[in-house]
This record gives C-alpha cells, structure tokens and sequence, in this order.
C-alpha cells in the first residue's frame, strides 16, 4: 500500500540537477529587493530555496552584515549575477570577480540593453556566453522568450537557460507561454523560468509548461509578507511540477459529464 | 603612497600589497593564501587596474603610486 508518506518519499527523490549538483527545491531565489538582511534570511527559509541569486558590488565598509556569510550559515548555494551589465566585456570582468570573491564558476549572465526595458541583448549574450564557456565557466543564460536564441545559447555551452516570463520586476507573470513550451521540447539542458513573476500562480504554470525550476526575487522581497509569499512559492513550483507529471486532462470545447446518466430516478 | 580605492582617493604605506588593503578595507586578518585567518568566508575580490588579481596572489602583489583599485563583494541582487 502506498502511504502519504511514501508518496511524499518519493517526490524528495524528484531533484533539480544542475551541473551535477542536486537541489531537492525547484525554487530559485533572488536576493534583491529586500529591505534587510534579516528578513530576507527568514523568507529565504521560507521558501525552501537551496540557490540565490547575487549582484557584485563595491565593497562598502559600513555595510553592516555579510549577504555571502548569511547563505553560507544557511547552507544556500550561492548564483553570482552580471547585473547592471550592457557589454560581453562587463559582464565576463564581472564573473570573474564573483569567481574569486565566491568560489564558484556557476555565473548567472545577464546582459542588459537599456534601462528602461532591461531586456537582454542577444548580440552581447551569445558573445559572453562564448567567452565564459571558454574560461571554465558554468553559464546560466538569462534570455529572452525566443525558442532559436535559447538553442543557440545550449550549443554554446551554456548549463541551464533561463527565459524570462516578462520584464524584470513587472510581475506580469508569462507573457508568451506557448514560447515558454517550445523551448522547454527543445532543450535537453535546464530550462529556469527567470523574471516576470508576480504570484504564486505564474509560477506553477511555469512549472506546468515543463520548466525545470522557477527563478524570482521581488515576487517574495516586496510582497507585503515577504515570508508568507516564500512559503506560497515554495508550494507553488511543488504543485506545478507534481500537476506537470500528473499529466492534464485534455481541454474540450463542451462540457463532459462526470457523472453516469444511467440508472437515474424518474420523476413524474 | 596614493591609491584609488573603489573610485576614492586613499593613502597606503609605501610597501603595501593587496593583502594589506584587503586586510585594512575589512578589518579582517587574511593569510597567505587569501583566506581570512578566523576562517569565515572573507568574500571579496580584488581588480589593480582592471585586471582580477587572484586571492592566491594577493600577497605576492604589491601596490604601486596611482594603482586603481576595486574591491567588490556579494549584495543582493536578482
């Protein structure tokens, strides 16, 4: 007989692999947007996460607390940005600082266009994510929603691609799932939904489309309970992932009833 | 002698090498090999001139008047 806890034996042995490393969360965190250090410690707990997000930044004296020795405590592993970004040259001097101040080669790329979108430029993403494949680096592509930029970007060595479900920090949620889809048939290396998250239903669907693990940050940091929202995301990318396997009923354009027609009383 | 620092002007002794900064920016006392010497994650990384210098050259790289330095950590950040 199959038990609840059996049941929930074998959902522990569904792992996120990525480079060999296994994570039993599926959720990605980003550390940006918090107010503190504090409550951001206590909805990264929340949420579940075994690997964050990081930007590299002058160090500041009076910083008080240490971001890096806060996920070590924790037992997170840490994911290094390239934000803030606009050129291959940025972003590959960037990794190698975070190589060296954190001892990992997994680097999250971001090359950015322009402010005001932050979208990522492709030209300058293939080309950095050339060079960083070439320097040793494990190189987690944040990309557009674009299925041939995502396959070019795996043939380049990247580790994972990461497509954006819609602009960073708007939380409109997955603008084109259908891309989403498609990218996720076609890679045969992780595919993260990154940016554009804003509940915890966008990103179960991420999860319902195929997508091997959910990136977000201010979802959790700026919600009104950063710690209650960690928790709702940590049940969320759970629930996409068991639906995903479970496997959806087909849609239908009528109705189908669930219940026999045979057998019913007659009423005069 | 006279540094940039992060963008900042800042005086060093004349034989400082990057271990002596890194040790002065964050009070911490680092080893030969670029770890701090209490143990805990130091979690720096140093460019003199727009080149990373290796936390297993820090003490082997010594400064030199005008040098332009960076030291970057980790912050938050998505």
């Amino acid at each position: 007989m199959t038990t609840a806890s059996t049941q929930a034996a074998s959902t522990r042995t569904d792992a996120l692999v990525i480079d060999g490393v296994e994570f039993g969360s599926r959720l990605i965190m980003g550390t940006g947007g918090a107010p503190s250090l504090d409550g951001l410690g206590a909805a990264l707990l929340a949420s579940g996460t075994e690997l964050t997000t990081v930007a590299m930044r002058r160090y500041s004296p009076t910083e008080t607390g240490s971001l890096f020795q806060l996920l070590v405590d924790h037992g997170i592993r840490v994911l290094p940005n390239t934000a803030g970004c606009f050129t291959a040259k940025d972003a590959v001097m960037t990794a190698e600082l975070a190589r060296e101040a954190l001892e990992t080669d997994w680097v999250k790329l971001e090359v950015i266009a322009d402010e005001q979108t932050l979208l990522p430029d492709a030209v300058e993403l293939v080309d950095a994510t050339e060079k960083l494949v070439d320097r040793g680096f494990k190189v987690f592509a944040y990309t557009n929603d674009d299925p041939v930029l995502a396959l070019r970007l795996e043939n380049l060595g990247a580790t994972a691609v990461m497509p954006l479900g819609a602009p960073i920090g708007t939380g409109l949620g997955i603008l084109n799932p259908h891309n989403i889809e498609l990218i996720v048939s076609r890679a045969s290396v992780p595919v993260v939904l990154d940016a554009g998250i804003g509940t915890a239903s966008d990103a179960a669907l991420a999860m319902e489309l195929g997508c091997d693990a959910v990136l977000l940050a201010t979802a959790v940091t700026r919600a009104q309970n950063p710690v209650q929202m960690g928790e709702a995301f940590k049940h969320a990318v759970i629930a996409g992932r068991l639906a995903k396997q479970a496997g959806r009923i087909p849609r239908r354009e009528h109705a189908l009833a669930s219940s026999a027609m045979e057998g019913r009383a007659e009423f005069l | 002698m006279n540094i940039k620092l992060n963008g900042a002007d800042h005086t060093l002794s004349d034989d400082a090498s990057v271990t002596t900064l890194v040790s002065h920016i964050t009070g911490r006392v680092v080893d030969s090999s670029g770890q701090a010497a209490d143990g805990r994650k130091i979690g720096v990384a140093v460019a003199r001139n727009s080149e990373v210098v290796p936390r297993s050259q820090w003490a082997a790289t010594a400064l030199a008047e005008g040098d332009e330095l960076e030291i970057v950590t980790a912050v938050q950040g998505g």
